[in-house]
């Protein structure tokens, strides 16, 4: 039933190889939490390796700068492809090593090929433009690769989060070096082993497992990286931008955390709203960095949908992500102590619990879906993000006090609004503070539409045309027109 | 024609109107071609950055007037400042040649580029566009382009006006409120600008400046719980210390636009006596304070002694003197600490073997002054090939092919700028494409105009000012994502 784990090493110049110092270490199933295999670990010496690699395969003149944009697209279409080939596979070693359940590990792997599918169109339409520029000058612009870029990824979505930094920066014409979450490095090393197959030239692509105290602040640190893009915590997303800041001034994106708002009018059907709401806390165990954690009710439906939110967050199931489940473990050992701390936090501070609130199981890392009700705006369960399957519920009366409430966070990555009235929704959308807005949905995330946070919710943007523009460099070529 | 401008504003400016530092502090100003103080002016510390970004804060409020007013509103009052700027522009003119130095002619110059640049950006102010998206699923997706909010901007003293019109442009024409430092060393435009702003009629609290030091008011600043962007002119090493409070603080936007070392290379199919002249000024304009000075020239070895008996020749020739007398070419660096470093760098550049053709020395009995300076035979490992100078000091390397030259003028933690000297199609077009520079000049050199984007590769900065990608670092993309019983493309 396990799938074979086939690349445990690092991938470094179109091969995978043993880390320089022999070390390794263990990747651990969160549904038992046993060892699934060992990989190597990699440290400065190997991402050293790995960005020499990278420079070698972008240099002028190189097999990668040469070719046509749209030859490049054509690898990352192979690549795709490859992936829904091996599919099946796939799903089964996220689900493995990430916990969630395998329907939702097949969803992400569409959105992966999709998103590379997304960007592989693009590779040949970056244009730079020619300006009508004062003076007898003749003026262009050229959109560059921006040159080697460090890549740092998360464990909550690992192949989706993979496929959202490859797209652009291949696209783009940039050469990679990332490090995946220590968590779950199995799906980005199989992936690594796919890019040959696809016919990527070597050194194009790297793939160093690690942890981001040794390998990840390497790369982050790296005279010889152009730009680094990070997923994950504020904390370190402020940790990365400190070290590129100290080190060469690489070019920096952050896709950080987030305590997002989801906000329900009274004109909208009562069932809908609650599922929706529901779905946007509770996906993917709620390790989501847009999820929905305010869920500001109208005090006017307030008790019928805590009522209807608390039977649903009952009914979830929760187990074996191999069977047929809403929802498996938490992703390791100290994730779930944070969310039970936070959980205690909750209760310690008077917030209703009305189901959950308990580890579920005799092991591994399951948490019950927890749903908290009165839940006020300075408790840490309102202010901090969790990233479990927690939900706070809380009372709202008026536009004003909602939109108030909503932006009075450091966050700003995603916000909600349930209402079918157009001047609601307008003036919602036009004043949150939050790189996302959903109208009547939540978590509907594309390949087509830019991602990401305004304020301590990070920098930049993924997906999308905007999801190019930090693996660019844009270079003015004037030309005088007076002889010479 | 004034020489001795009439000194009228030197409190720091809040919310509408001029009020005095809140410690009563102040510092002296003073006049690099004397030495000797100008004036004093308020000096601004944390309690005043506090004081301007509440009132940047309130002004950027939903609701506010400023948010409120129609995008080609913003686009008015920014050509107002345009008009009143041209208006008062051998005022200001004067005005700038008085505190940094530049001759009269060269402020005037700064002047009209200054007001080309705010009616160009007045221009964007209603044309920045988001996008509907076609995204899968049944949904109707728009992005807006917001502006990111209260902007601080750190300028520098090498062109006072015109970087701060290439700051209050994009930020206005975004939608923006805007704090600005101008440097210790040269406040005095800025403060009238800031007069200009109030008769212009932007709403209070729009506009703030507070004049004061990097590590102070600067530092103040950039660390701001409640500023979401800041935009530095400087030095690299500033830079970085901006970037890294910025992070440790609360993760604001960073632009940079650091030093450069811009190599300028000369092939032997050109005229050589414009060949000459195109470096004499890509290196001794602005008395060498160029970010993007042409500060490493490569001449092939077919020309290079013709190439260097030339440029000694016409360096020689350059006009020293009073910023404020007609046919002066050279004013004074703008400070001591300036004048010091570059005379130390000279030095260096004699001890390390460089063959000094012309200059090398201080100029004058009073105020900064250095004669201009050529270096020949220089090698790449010498200091004054490889450290920005910021003077008015050409240093001249021999080059044979290409490959060579491509290697050598990217071998650089800099990348700003470059230029090439050819008519050869070929030969313009691989150094284009090969050179790691934001700006590369073909026939031409320091050719920046506001249609332009401007900005370094690598350690000479990050982000981009001027032309349509200017306004980029100023907005913050906001998808709105609506859910539609059935789409239709």
């Amino acid at each position: 039933m396990a799938p074979e784990i086939k690349f445990t090493k690092l991938f470094i110049n179109g091969q995978f190889v043993d880390s320089q110092s022999g070390k390794t270490f263990p990747v651990v199933n969160p549904s038992t939490g046993k060892v699934i295999c060992q990989v190597s670990e990699g440290d400065k010496a190997d991402i050293d390796l790995a960005v020499e690699a990278a420079n070698e395969a972008f240099k002028l003149d190189s097999t990668w700068r040469t070719m046509d944009a749209s030859a490049r697209g054509r690898l990352m279409e192979k690549l795709a492809g490859l992936m829904e080939r091996d599919m099946h596979y796939l799903a089964q070693l996220e689900t493995y090593n990430n916990g969630k359940p395998l329907k939702d590990a097949v969803f992400d792997i569409y959105g992966a090929i999709y998103a590379l599918k997304y960007y592989a169109g693009w590779a040949d339409k970056i244009h730079g433009q020619s300006i009508p520029a004062d003076g007898n000058v003749f003026v262009v612009t050229r959109k560059e690769p921006v040159g080697v870029a460090g890549q740092i990824i998360p464990w909550n979505f690992p192949i989706l989060m993979l496929a959202w930094k490859w797209g652009p920066a291949l696209a783009t014409g940039c050469t990679v070096v990332m490090k995946p979450a220590e968590q779950t490095p199995l799906t980005a090393l199989y992936m690594a082993h796919l890019t040959i197959e696809a016919g990527f030239p070597p050194g194009v692509i790297n793939v160093v497992n690690g942890f981001g105290a040794t390998a990840g602040a390497a790369l982050a640190s790296h005279e010889r990286v152009q730009k680094i893009a990070f997923t994950g915590s504020t904390a370190v997303g402020k940790l990365i931008m400190e070290a590129a800041a100290k080190s060469n001034l690489k070019r920096v994106s952050l896709e950080l955390g987030g305590k997002s708002p989801i906000v329900v009018f009274p004109d909208v059907d009562l069932d809908k709203a609650v599922q929706t709401c529901h779905n946007a806390v509770f996906a993917n165990m709620g390790q989501c960095c847009c999820a929905g954690t305010r869920t500001f009710v109208h005090e006017s439906i307030y008790d019928q949908f805590v009522e209807k939110a608390t039977e649903l967050a009952r009914k979830r199931k929760l187990g074996d992500p191999f069977g047929e489940v809403d929802q498996g473990p938490q992703v390791s050992e100290l994730q779930f102590n944070r969310i039970m701390a936070l959980i205690e936090a909750g209760k310690k501070e008077g917030a209703g619990l009305k189901v959950g609130g308990q580890r579920h199981g005799p092991e591994g890392y399951f948490i019950e879906p927890t749903v908290f009700v009165d839940v006020q705006d300075d408790m840490r369960i309102a202010k901090e993000e969790i990233f479990g399957p927690v939900q706070q519920i809380m009372k709202f009366s008026t536009m004003e006090e909602v939109i108030k409430r909503a932006n009075d966070t450091h966050y700003g990555l995603a916000a909600g609004i349930l209402t079918n009235d157009i001047n609601r929704a307008l003036t919602f959308s036009q004043a949150v503070n939050a790189g996302t807005v959903w109208v009547n949905c939540f978590l509907h995330v594309t390949a087509q539409a830019p991602f990401g946070g305004f304020k301590q919710s990070g920098i930049g943007r993924e997906m999308g045309e905007e999801g190019i523009h930090s693996y660019l460099e844009m270079k003015t070529v004037t030309i005088s027109m007076s002889k010479f | 024609m004034t020489t001795q401008p009439e000194i009228k504003f030197t409190q720091l400016f809040i919310d509408g109107q001029f009020v005095d530092s809140a410690s009563g502090k102040k510092f002296a100003v003073v006049n690099p071609s004397t030495g000797k103080k100008l004036c004093e002016v308020a000096e601004g510390d944390k309690a005043d950055v506090d004081k301007a970004v509440e009132a940047a804060r309130r002004a950027f409020k939903l609701g506010s007037t400023w948010r409120t007013m129609d995008a080609s509103n913003r686009g008015r009052l920014i050509c107002k400042l345009a008009d009143l700027i041209e208006r008062d522009a051998e005022y200001l003119a004067a005005l700038e040649t008085l505190n940094n130095g530049k001759p009269l002619a060269e402020a005037q110059f700064d002047m009209v580029c200054a007001i080309n640049c705010l009616r160009y950006y007045a221009g964007w102010a209603d044309k920045i566009h988001g996008q509907t998206i076609p995204a899968d699923g049944n949904i109707f997706v728009v992005t807006r382009k917001e502006p990111v909010g209260v902007v601080g901007q750190i300028i520098p003293w090498n062109y006072p006006v015109l970087m701060c019109t290439w700051k209050f442009g994009p930020a206005l024409a975004a939608g923006c409120t805007v704090v600005l430092k101008p440097a210790e060393q040269t406040p005095l435009t800025a403060l009238y600008l800031a007069q200009l702003s109030v008769e212009a009629g932007f709403p209070p609290g729009v506009i703030n400046v507070i004049n004061g030091f990097g590590e102070t008011a600067g530092v103040a600043l950039t660390n701001h719980q409640n500023v979401q962007k800041i935009a530095f002119t400087g030095s690299t090493e500033v830079g970085k210390i901006i970037m890294e409070t910025a992070a440790k603080s609360n993760l604001k936007r960073v632009s940079l636009e650091l030093g450069g070392k811009s190599p300028i290379v000369v092939f032997p199919d050109v005229d050589l006596d414009t060949a000459v002249t195109t470096c004499y000024n890509a290196i001794f304009a602005n008395m060498g304070q160029c970010c993007c000075a042409g500060s490493r020239t490569f001449v092939h070895e077919d020309i290079y002694d013709e190439f260097v008996k030339k440029a000694t020749a016409m360096a020689a020739a350059r006009k020293v003197g009073n910023p404020f007398d007609e046919g002066v070419e050279q004013g004074p660096q703008v400070s001591e600490e300036q004048h010091n470093k570059i005379l130390e760098l000279l030095e260096s550049g004699k001890a390390q073997g460089a063959s000094v053709t012309c200059g090398g020395k201080k100029w004058g009995s009073e105020g900064y002054f250095i004669e201009p300076t050529v270096f020949a035979d220089v090698t790449d490992d010498m200091r004054i090939a490889k450290e920005e100078i910021f003077g008015p000091v050409q240093t001249i390397l021999k080059f044979r092919t290409m490959e060579e030259l491509i290697e050598r003028a990217n071998n650089t933690s800099y990348g700003l700028a470059a230029g090439v000297l050819t008519n050869d199609i070929n030969t313009a077009l691989t150094f284009a494409q090969a050179v790691e520079a934001g700006s590369v000049w073909v026939n031409c050199y320091d050719a920046t105009m506001p249609q332009t984007p401007f900005g370094g590769f690598k350690m000479s900065g990050q982000g981009r000012e001027l032309g349509e990608e200017g306004l980029h670092h100023y907005l913050e993309v906001k998808t709105i994502t609506i859910a539609i019983p059935q789409k239709n493309s």
